[in-house]
């Protein structure tokens, strides 16, 4: 086993672009869940229709990059206010079983048959980043230190993702620390209270889920210029429950929480993968085989939650006086 | 001007009021009738008329289960009814949210304290501010826009909290704080809105006796600052003590209305209490169940 | 039953189907062609070859599908490729359609790791994709990517083969029936769904694994060799024959399973996390770990292939009137019936029942009462798991069994309780019913891989107009 090699492959994941795409979606459900207390079982919905933004734009009508990304924010918004109007007036159950329920129809929906001309079907969208690696002002080569190394366009595409982060971040923090962040957090803590000062709470709930939808939507589109082509069924409701892990490893509510949870995450399930790997390869362990390795994935991520909420709930940088302080 | 002296006034205000169960009164702030809401077939609320009268401490009193926060939870907005009306300072509130009755002056607290307990107790009462630029979304984004308000608005808060004694604890958060605290920071956060009404829901309970007087003091300061009160409360003598007017609801009608002397002497009154104080424990449960068979 | 639109064509799966397996894929750079085919069970052995250019005979590299039909090749940088599947590999049970044909081009870019797509069909069906130029539609609407390997016809649940010819009241009664049993199978599923709710106030992510499990474990049970030989010994007696045919063994032993697997759950996990005052959200995600935990070690132990159960696989079905049905499905519709009518006076009229429902009606007020909460809870997962693993036999005799199969069925569950109201027992029942009727009407008049979306819409209209659901009771507020 090559100890080195798994550390340096894990590395470069957990900095890698996947991982910027899960921050920047991890940021959105941090601002629905951790801030306003929002159950959004259905992040990868908001990340399906930001995809298909980019792909339907640029793959189905030749739009240009930036006129698609700007219809994968368009989408991600309308997908926020049609789920929030039913729901954000009712309990939270109603909008957790929403989320979930609807992520899932619109992959059902994006993936039939009668939508193949606009969506292309099972089989997705191609060819959809031509524009933004020709834009790519980075010499082509390969760039890195000690085995973790990114090719010029990895490079490219992790730079702009970890800007458009930065960018998160600032926003999300300026918005938290102002007037406006503490009606939120105080909606997550009572909504009936703030209701009865004088608040609007329906509004404001409805601001953070589209606030939080449209970066979802946003690593969405980033992940179909990424792989440069798209599938629905790479939208499981898995990839929710993974942000989930995230944001509740690293911290719900903290700034950094959803840059630390998703990078950590990363490099442990890469670590997971590629060491059940090379056992694998040295026949250490029979009794499976390597098919095996995604499905024992998903179930080390339900562990990690499990474990998590038992023995962490605050997550890497949260503060355990304040989750103490919740009991109601 | 003294307690007393505005006691006195609230009292005169009230002079020839007929003790009958909806009354008008001379001047009154708030205007309800043929107020009525069933759950499941069970009527919780049936209120013919009820008038309350401006600048006086108003009672809300009843049996277990007589419909008294329900009332509460109807006029201001935070259940629908299922029939009336009503109107606050002379404008209807008929089916608007709680943000907007609490908007037009009405602010109420809860029975079981909501502290926002992961917030500060200072952020707490700057929450209430009404009119903040910086919480709307662009607003908030330009701190310049709103920092002399939030100076301001900070200033006021801090002068509440002195006024509650809770100025030494801004920076906890309000989680950390004692039932009996809780309760004095919901009340300051709700005189954050600068409301002309208070409706206070079960204000005493569950607070250590030693606070139940800076408590009732504070209730009666509101009045003295012309402010009205009504609030639902148990313990009858807190209610005789300070109450300038009481209202005795019993299966969600007004059963009685009056000066303290003119409840403590009241027959039905008396009939409500001992009758249900009779099968008490059942009380609720009984509603429950029913309203169980009925879905 | 039409298991054509099951397993039909070929899917095909792109190599990044799952995310992490893109970034791990990643991380070693550089361009591949890859692929794996699929029909549904994964096709070994097929020889690709890749050449350079549009035109060109130079050959880049050449690949063989492993066992899971994967392949992938290298290439040496950017350009145009042609990838060629070798029609001799073939197996004999498949032939390659015309289109897209055995012989594709391709474009590459720096770094893109490309799939390409081959498809494979069973003779039959490409003789009646010929023949009828708009079977292909059809064809195609059964056409489903796996995923993690998953194969078939996800998002749709198999619809009763109608002729194409049948009157539309012959195909309306026919549809109706597999509603009925299929809604049946929502309703039995979600009872526990609902009564947790009711009486922990939790929605329970993981209930439809329970689902998964007891269907998997009645597969388990059903297939022992201990089980079959016993039943060979009786099987010409009457009644014991039935009793101890290994499904019926294998269908009891699942429903014991299902609920000492809920009264567990709550035993060890749910109730000491109440008492160390886990809050409600928090406890959501627990299930939601609960549940990718479940669904994976089930997937792990008992693989990704769709199966059915053997006992019951093909039966001829009976003709009444307009309607044919197996006796399987009769049989599955009659027992649901009767356990839904066990449970309706359970509830209603034994102490336990009462209990259960006072508890899920208010739990303080049960409490203070009097009632041993926490014992009835634990009746409630009990009753609650050993539910969901008989709607899962159920689902799986009537369907086929896969591991994704609770998950499917749990949104439905969703949708079929908060019609109903959500923490009812009654709404569950009624609520399920309704959304099997929609989902299996709604083909109809619309394609099959869309009967779950209607089913959600309605959830989403029932939010709209009625929040509590047909039999909830409107909530009181502040």
């Amino acid at each position: 086993m090559d100890f080195w090699n798994i550390i340096s492959t894990s590395l470069t994941t957990a900095i890698g672009p996947i991982a910027a795409i899960y921050v920047l979606a991890a940021i959105g459900l941090n601002m629905h869940f951790g801030y306003t207390g929002l159950l959004n079982f259905g992040q990868v919905g908001f990340m399906l229709v930001g995809a298909y933004g980019v792909g339907v734009g640029v793959g189905t009508f030749g739009l240009s990059l930036w006129a698609a990304l700007l219809l994968s924010v368009a989408c991600a918004t309308v997908l926020a206010l049609l789920l929030g109007i039913p729901t954000l007036r009712l309990r939270a159950d109603y909008l957790a079983i929403s989320t979930i329920a609807v992520a899932e129809a619109l992959r059902l929906l994006y993936r039939a048959e009668f939508a193949r001309p606009l969506t292309g079907g099972v089989y997705g969208r191609q060819s959809l980043a031509a524009g933004f690696i020709a834009a790519n002002p980075i010499p082509s080569g390969r760039y890195g230190v000690a085995g973790v190394e990114f090719s010029a366009n990895q490079l490219w595409t992790m730079l702009v993702a970890w800007a458009l982060v930065a960018v998160a971040l600032l926003l999300t923090w300026a918005l938290m620390h102002s007037p406006w962040g503490r009606v939120i957090k105080g909606i997550r803590e009572d909504e009936d209270a703030v209701r009865s000062l004088g608040k609007d709470v329906f509004v404001y709930k409805m601001q953070s889920l589209v606030l939080g939808g449209v970066l979802g939507g946003v690593a969405g589109a980033l992940l179909a210029i990424h792989q440069q082509n798209i599938t629905p069924d790479q939208f499981m409701p898995q990839v929710t429950f993974y942000l989930w892990a995230m944001l509740l490893l690293g911290g719900a509510a903290r700034t950094f929480g959803a840059v630390l949870g998703p990078m950590v995450l990363w490099f442990l399930l890469t670590a997971f993968d590629e060491t059940l790997r090379s056992l694998l390869t040295i026949g250490a362990l029979p009794f499976l085989d390597g098919g095996d390795i995604g499905a024992l994935r998903h179930a080390f991520v339900g562990l990690a939650l499990v474990l998590l909420i038992v023995y962490r709930p605050q997550g890497l940088i949260g503060n355990r006086k304040e989750m103490l302080v919740n009991v109601k | 001007m003294s307690s007393e002296a505005s006691a006195a006034r609230a009292a005169d205000r009230m002079a020839g009021v007929e003790p009958v169960p909806g009354v008008p009164k001379p001047d009154p702030i708030l205007k309800a009738s043929g107020v009525r809401r069933s759950f499941g077939g069970l009527t919780a609320v049936d209120v013919e008329h009820l008038e309350v009268q401006r600048g006086t401490i108003t009672a809300l009193i009843g049996p277990n289960g007589a419909g008294k926060s329900t009332l509460f939870n109807l006029l201001t907005g935070f259940d629908r009814v299922d029939a009336g009306e009503w109107s606050f300072e002379g404008r209807r509130l008929n089916g608007l949210g709680g943000h907007r009755v609490a908007r037009q002056g009405m602010v109420r607290t809860f029975q079981l304290t909501k502290a926002l307990t992961r917030l500060t107790v200072l952020d707490n009462m700057l929450l209430a501010a009404p009119g903040q630029v910086g919480e709307r979304f662009f607003g908030a984004l330009y701190p310049p826009a709103w920092r002399r308000q939030e100076a301001v608005q900070r200033e006021r808060a801090m002068d509440l909290l002195r006024r509650f004694k809770l100025d030494a604890k801004k920076d906890d958060l309000a989680g950390s704080l004692s039932g009996g605290q809780r309760k004095l920071l919901e009340m300051a956060r709700s005189l954050m809105v600068d409301p002309s009404m208070v409706m206070l829901d079960e204000p005493m309970a569950g607070v250590n006796p030693a606070l139940v007087q800076s408590l009732l003091g504070h209730i009666t300061a509101l009045r003295d600052e012309g402010m009205t009160v009504l609030f639902v409360e148990h313990d009858m003598d807190v209610i005789m003590g300070i109450s300038d007017w009481i209202v005795v609801l019993a299966q969600g009608r007004v059963i009685a209305e009056g000066r303290p002397e003119d409840i403590r002497s009241d027959e039905r009154v008396i009939d409500a209490y001992l009758g249900t104080r009779h099968d008490e424990p059942g009380g609720d449960g009984e509603a429950a169940r029913g309203a169980e068979e009925e879905a | 039953m039409r298991t054509r639109l099951v397993t039909v064509l070929l899917a095909v799966i792109a190599a990044f189907m799952v995310i992490p397996g893109a970034a791990a894929a990643d991380a070693q750079g550089g361009e591949n062609l890859n692929g794996q085919i699929r029909q549904p069970t994964t096709v070994e052995g097929l020889e690709i070859t890749v050449y350079e250019g549009t035109e060109g005979d130079e050959v880049i590299g050449e690949a063989t599908t492993d066992s899971e039909g994967r392949w992938e090749v290298e290439l040496p940088g950017p350009g145009d490729y042609r990838v060629v599947l070798d029609e001799e590999s073939v197996p004999d049970e498949y032939v390659v359609p015309e289109k897209p044909g055995s012989e594709l081009e391709v474009e590459v870019r720096p770094d893109q790791q490309r799939t390409v797509v081959f498809r494979l069909q069973t003779p039959e069906e490409a003789a009646e994709e010929s023949a009828s130029p708009s079977a292909e539609d059809d064809a195609e609407g059964g056409a489903g990517a796996g995923d993690d390997g998953a194969a078939g016809d996800e998002g749709a649940e198999e619809v009763p083969g109608v002729d194409a010819g049948a009157s539309f009241g012959d195909k309306f009664v026919q549809l109706a029936v597999s509603g009925v049993i299929f809604g049946l199978i929502i309703a039995i599923s979600s009872v526990g769904l609902s009564l947790i709710f009711g009486t922990t106030k939790m929605i329970n992510f993981a209930h439809g694994d329970m689902v998964t499990f007891g269907a998997f474990m009645a597969m388990m049970f059903s297939t022992m060799t201990v089980f079959s030989s016993l039943h060979d010994s009786v099987a010409d007696v009457p009644v014991l024959g039935f009793l101890l045919n290994p499904l019926v063994v294998g269908l009891v032993l699942a429903v014991v399973l299902g609920g000492g697997l809920g009264m567990f759950l709550e035993r060890f996990l749910w109730r000491p996390l109440r008492k160390r005052h886990v809050a409600l959200i928090q406890m959501f995600i627990v299930t939601i770990g609960v549940s990718l935990i479940l669904r994976h070690v089930l997937l792990v132990l008992f693989g990704a292939r769709r199966e059915k159960y053997e006992q019951f696989r093909i039966q001829e079905p009976l003709e009444l009137g307009p309607l044919s049905i197996t006796p399987r499905d009769l049989s599955i519709l009659l027992l649901s019936v009767v356990v839904l009518v066990l449970v309706a006076s359970m509830l209603q009229f034994t102490r336990i029942g009462k209990a259960m429902r006072a508890v899920a009606d208010n739990r303080d007020l049960a409490e203070s009462s009097g009632i041993d909460v926490d014992r009835v809870t634990l009746y409630v997962w009990g009753l609650g798991g050993a539910l969901s693993a008989l709607g899962g036999v159920f689902y799986g005799l009537n369907q086929t069994v896969h591991w994704q199969m609770g998950f499917h069925l749990l949104l439905l569950m969703f949708a079929g309780v908060i019609l109903g109201g959500l923490g009812t027992a009654y709404g569950a029942m009624v609520g399920g019913l309704v959304v099997g009727l929609v989902a299996m009407l709604s083909t109809l008049w619309f394609s099959p891989q869309l009967m779950n979306v209607w089913a959600l819409g309605i959830m989403i209209l029932v939010l709209l107009v009625r929040p509590q659901g047909i039999l909830g009771r409107r909530e009181r507020v502040g």
